[in-house]
């Protein structure tokens, strides 16, 4: 929590007026009771009315005063609050967009989601109630003490013993269903996770005719919410008439007291009046207390949470520009040779040295000892089974993880030498989950390249094969996309993620499995147009189709991230069994005979 | 209900509740006597106390007799109203998440029965929010709304009683002031509604660009969108702050209010009872047991005003909860229907119609007419509605006209159930339930044993991850799969299919999810799985093609095309582009 207080740095003054104008208040409530006494004794005891009425006016002059404190303490508290989350806000979304695919890979992007909305506001509210109450509560219920000590010690002894007695109940009470409150939470989540799994897989459900058992399963785990719900409300249940019963057993001992001690002539009878008020102030601040606690420990925990997000570093650093890093001789002597092999190696335009990967976590590597070059306008078909490290492979292109071992070049130089923006320029990527994004076509081509000429996305989306349905919209390109491209069907989704690739006009194109949804004849035109193409594009084709990476210029068949064999497509199907095998199985063996 | 009549759905809604209460009328009578008991007891004590007060007057003027009868009075009092305010809660807690209780299991019930086209009509978060936070937002709302109302109502009237029985002037004071309190709470309520309203719809607006931009991280990076993800936030980020600050500010104007108005009443009542008490109307205890009153008088107000909309908004949530649990049910099986046993496996369509939206027509007038132990695959560009073949096949929805038949009987004339027992269903989208491998595989055969799941696994060729799982088949599952790859999902939900066998398949092939060489031999085990069985699959590949008895070829909804492979490419029909492409290029 400690960390995020910076966010609170540009509000100072909100954050220390706050707490002070509700002390303000507080005061001129804790002052109430007095005035109540001195009518008592000196107005009624002296017949006095003009007293009386002055005494009046000062209760009123009290009510507004403490009307002005805390408007204003409550405007401070929410500027405070407010302007604390939503710095709070930005700095987490532009950390979290910071962070590279490894650490998006372990967080997982529901968490991430949470921190930003839940977790934040909770956060926010803990920051305005702390503000507005941490303060005010305390220093009410001692305020209240102090002032039974100024009207008479030996009754503000019971003040002494009432307060903590109160707390340990109030508090005792709260801390002991809290961690209950929280199984509550898990088997209102079990009970939520059987309703959506019911519903998710009412097919499955149906065929195999497993209604009655889910109907008994959900009963049984709702019937067990309900019991510790039971239990945690009879528990909880208990604080109000405890803490009543010690209240009120307070005031039956202040009013002995209050009785021996009029009779002695210590105190005055208003002043008895002005320490049973002082008891009751005690209860209901407790009781609000209690609840912000509530409050404060669950704006905590989410703050806690939001830390650990922070505390995540990117572990993937990038070269800050490209003057910096690499000019050609200014490197040290040493590398001359080296910056002579890279420039004769730029004939080619992606190598892989020897690379290894190793995601983080994983207990064996997913790429060992990859080892190939590509030439500059060369297809190149990746092929083999899921889990063989197809994505992985095309991953390293673009930098989306690092070589464990090894290295990745693009034109030449190593991909950690550049730029993140030059080096996401030169490689359009394709990914297999076809995502667009809210708005219209038109903006989510335009995320390829921010100044495209209506020529050029057109262009991109004749190439992907997208034009004819685009055309059919309403609006055409500006025609809207709905959340995550809901209003569009899996192949027109693919078709555009695929166009907004090719606006950036990307020297090196990558379609990872990103024609699975198109028929065999779209998939077909699409690879046609995109060899049609000006300039000198080279493309990675990822599919489980070899239909799709037949005419390519090499293909790279992976065997559980290794290399099974590199080839074109004649080669590999008389050498390579690996490929022998998925191609049969998919056109049978007599018709290529 | 007439369309619009607010009011009286309002009622019908409440009607509804009240049944789910009655049965446990026994807690609710309780807890109505036990809170009339607590308010007026808990109104009573002020008066005792400025009883109290009164014997204590000045010095060696104190009664002391009197003060003990009266604390002890006063300790009696306050037993008394602690147990009867424990009973209340307890009663309030019992009533409150029973109900719960038997509303869920009640939805849940429904949800079982509901027809297909309502469950894919609907988001599932839409569903899944009426029945866990409708409800609970019911049961807070109304339950709690419920006993607050009336417990408010009570210290109202006994606190007016009371004072009334002491002094009219003063509780006049009271009377007149406290409106007040209650016209600045509705004021200020009115005027936060809108603002609240607009912070709601903004952050609505950002958490959908967060789920977008966060949510699909790895692109924005990809195309280095960072910086303009960044600012799009930041200009909602900005506007939130600015509308919230609004909402949070004016709504906590409102506490301070009330307390001011309820301050004037107490410094009315000070002023007014001090001159009582000069003129000798009242004593000085009463004067002390007004002010308490006083104190308490205003909270209830500003309380029912709460009250009431929280009210009126967990009857929006019981209707919405309403509304699933009538919800129509899927036709239930006809009377006279029958268990259909063992088929051979017969499958007929004769002039079927269907289609999910009434003016906009799908399947007409589809004849098919399937021998035991055929092959039909149905093939056709993504999107071309092949899964509606299998919502009719397996009945989860039914023809609007035409019929179809299991070995010559309608389906509609059979056990729904016992229909579904005789299909072995796989589909592309796999589904696992949470629970322990075993659990998933046993779907259909629960009785299995051991050796048999193995079998089962190893025919599908599952056995060999599942054993290199944690627990083996023990192994624990989250929601949906957990961390199982989609291949290997797909192989479990083969391998639930496997351990039944029933006499006719539905197969929906898997595009790319399984590895190819994996998916050759689950080839091979589906070819031994379809020996003697009608089988019916949606093909991707070209070899399932070919092998084929009958292949359906399907566009844009419609089955266009009909025939064996032979036939169909002679016809040069659509299946033939579709076919040639694939050698085309």
């Amino acid at each position: 929590m400690k960390k995020l207080l910076v966010y609170l740095k540009d509000y100072k003054k909100e954050t220390v007026l706050a707490p002070l104008f509700k002390m303000l208040e507080a005061t001129f409530e804790l002052f109430v009771p007095l005035v109540m006494a001195a009518i008592i004794d000196q107005g009624i005891g002296g017949g006095n009315i003009p007293y009386v009425l002055r005494m009046g006016g000062l209760l009123i002059a009290l009510g507004v005063i403490g009307l002005v404190c805390s408007i204003t303490a409550q405007y401070y508290a929410a500027k405070a609050a407010v302007g604390f989350s939503t710095k709070l806000k930005h700095a987490l979304f532009e950390h979290i967009q910071g962070l590279s695919f490894t650490e998006i890979d372990t967080l997982g992007t529901s968490t991430m989601i949470t921190r930003m909305t839940s977790d934040v506001n909770q956060a926010q509210n803990g920051v305005n109630m702390v503000l507005r109450l941490f303060l005010r509560s305390p220093f009410i219920v001692f305020g209240a003490m102090i002032m039974a000590f100024t009207i008479d010690v030996k009754a503000a002894f019971i003040f002494v013993v009432t307060i903590p007695l109160l707390s340990v109940v109030v508090f005792g009470i709260m801390m002991l269903t809290m961690p209950m409150y929280k199984k509550v939470q898990a088997g209102l989540d079990s009970v939520l996770g059987a309703t959506r799994e019911n519903l998710t897989g009412a097919r499955v459900i149906r065929a195999f005719n497993k209604e009655q058992e889910e109907i008994d399963a959900f009963e049984e785990k709702n019937s067990a919410l309900a019991h510790m719900q039971l239990f945690v409300g009879k528990l909880s249940a208990l604080t109000n008439p405890v803490t009543y019963i010690i209240i009120n057993a307070a005031t039956i001992i202040l009013l002995y007291t209050g009785a021996v001690r009029v009779d002695e002539g210590t105190i005055t009878q208003g002043q008895v009046v002005a320490l049973v008020n002082y008891m009751s102030q005690i209860l209901i601040e407790l009781v609000k207390l209690a609840n912000l606690i509530i409050t404060i420990t669950k704006a905590l925990a989410c703050a806690n949470r939001i830390q650990g997000v922070f505390e995540i570093e990117s572990s993937m650093e990038w070269a800050q520009k490209l003057t910096d890093t690499v000019q050609p001789g200014s490197g040290m002597p040493a590398e001359d040779g080296k910056a002579t092999a890279r420039q004769q190696a730029a004939d080619y335009i992606v190598e892989f040295d020897h690379v290894h990967l190793k995601y983080a976590g994983a207990g064996a590597e997913s790429l060992s000892d990859l080892d190939f070059r590509v030439k500059k306008g060369e297809t190149v078909g990746i092929i083999g089974g899921t889990g063989s490290g197809k994505s992985s492979l095309v991953h390293m292109i673009p930098r989306f993880y690092d070589a464990t071992q090894g290295c990745v070049r693009v034109e030449g130089r190593d991909v950690r030498e550049y730029t993140m923006e030059e080096l996401r320029q030169k490689v359009g990527i394709v990914p297999q989950k076809a995502v667009l994004f809210q708005g219209t076509i038109r903006d989510n081509l335009l995320w390829g390249k921010q100044d495209a000429t209506e020529e050029e996305l057109w262009q991109a989306v004749e190439t992907a094969q997208a034009k004819e349905f685009v055309e059919q919209k309403e609006g055409k390109l500006d025609a809207p996309v709905a959340q995550s491209g809901r209003n569009l069907s899996g192949g027109q989704r693919q078709r555009l993620t695929i166009a907004r690739a090719l606006v950036g006009r990307p020297d090196i194109l990558i379609l990872d499995d990103s024609a699975s949804a198109l028929d065999y004849a779209t998939d077909a035109a699409l690879r046609q147009s995109i060899r049609n193409m000006e300039g000198d594009m080279t493309v990675f084709i990822v599919s489980q189709r070899a239909s799709s990476i037949r005419h390519a210029d090499q293909i790279i068949v992976l065997e559980d991230g290794e290399v099974a064999d590199i080839g074109t497509h004649d080669e590999l199907l008389a050498r390579c069994s690996v490929y022998q095998e998925i191609y049969y199985s998919q056109y049978s063996k007599e018709k290529e005979a | 209900m007439a369309a619009g009549e607010g009011k009286g759905s309002q009622k019908a809604t409440l009607l509804k509740v009240l049944h789910y209460i009655r049965k446990y009328w026994i807690y609710l009578a309780l807890s109505i006597v036990m809170a009339a008991v607590t308010v007026t007891l808990t109104l009573y004590l002020p008066i005792l106390t400025g009883k109290v007060i009164d014997l204590i007057l000045d010095k060696g003027m104190v009664d002391f007799a009197g003060v003990f009868q009266i604390l002890q009075k006063m300790a009696v009092v306050i037993a008394v109203t602690a147990a009867a305010q424990w009973i209340m809660n307890v009663c309030n807690n019992k009533m409150a998440y029973r109900i719960v209780q038997d509303i869920r299991n009640e939805a849940f019930r429904k949800i079982e029965i509901l027809p297909l086209k309502y469950i894919d009509g609907h988001s599932y978060g839409e569903v899944v929010s009426r029945v866990i936070a409708d409800v609970d937002q019911f049961s807070d709302g109304l339950l709690m709304g419920f006993t607050q109302f009336f417990t408010g109502v009570i210290t109202i009237l006994g606190t007016l009683g009371f004072m009334l029985s002491v002094n009219v002037a003063i509780t006049g004071v009271v009377v007149l002031i406290t409106p007040l309190s209650f016209l600045v709470a509705a004021f200020i309520a009115k005027k936060t509604y809108t603002m609240f309203h607009v912070q709601s719809q903004t952050r609505g607006e950002q958490t959908a660009l967060i789920e977008e931009m966060i949510g699909n991280q790895k692109v924005v990076q990809a195309f280095s969108h960072e910086d303009e993800a960044l600012e799009e936030f930041d200009e909602i980020n900005d506007r939130l702050g600015e509308c919230s600050l609004k909402a949070i500010f004016y709504s906590s104007i409102a506490n301070p209010s009330t307390r001011f108005v309820n301050n004037l009443v107490y410094a009315g009542v000070a002023v007014t009872g001090a001159v009582y008490a000069i003129k000798g109307g009242i004593s000085v205890g009463q004067l002390s047991c007004f002010l308490t009153y006083a104190n308490q008088y205003t909270k209830p107000f500003n309380e029912i005003s709460g009250v009431v909309t929280e009210l009126q908004n967990a009857l929006a949530c019981a209707a919405r909860i309403f509304e699933l649990i009538e919800e129509e049910p899927q036709v239930p099986d006809c009377e006279g229907a029958v268990v259909l046993g063992n088929v051979e496996g017969r499958v007929d369509l004769q002039h079927v119609d269907f289609s999910y939206v009434p003016d906009k027509k799908l399947i007409t007038d589809f004849n098919l007419s399937v021998r035991a132990g055929q092959r039909v695959a149905i093939v056709g560009p993504t999107g071309c509605g092949k899964t509606t073949v299998i919502n009719l096949l397996m009945r989860f929805y039914d023809v609007q006209s035409g019929r179809i038949c299991v070995d010559d009987r309608d389906i509609r004339d059979v056990i729904r159930s016992s229909l579904r027992d005789n299909y072995g269903m796989v589909l592309q989208e796999t589904w696992l339930k949470s629970g322990t491998i075993r659990d998933n595989i046993v779907m259909g055969k629960p009785e299995a044993t051991q050796e048999e799941i193995v079998a089962a696994a190893k025919a599908s060729h599952a056995h060999s991850f599942i054993k290199r799982l944690p627990q083996g088949y023990d192994t624990v599952i989250g929601e949906d799969g957990g961390s199982l790859s989609q291949g290997q999902k797909q192989l479990l939900c083969i391998t639930r299919v496997m351990l039944c066998l029933p006499p006719m398949l539905i197969l929906d092939e898997a595009t790319s999810s399984i590895d190819t060489r994996t998916e050759i031999r689950i080839q091979k085990a589906f070819a031994t799985m379809m020996q003697g069985r009608t089988s019916f699959i949606v093909a991707h590949r070209l070899s399932t093609i070919r092998e084929a008895d009958v292949i359906l070829v399907m566009k844009d909804g419609n089955i266009i095309e009909q025939g064996n492979h032979e036939t169909l490419l002679a016809q040069n029909g659509f299946y033939a582009t579709l076919y040639q492409s694939q050698f085309a290029v």
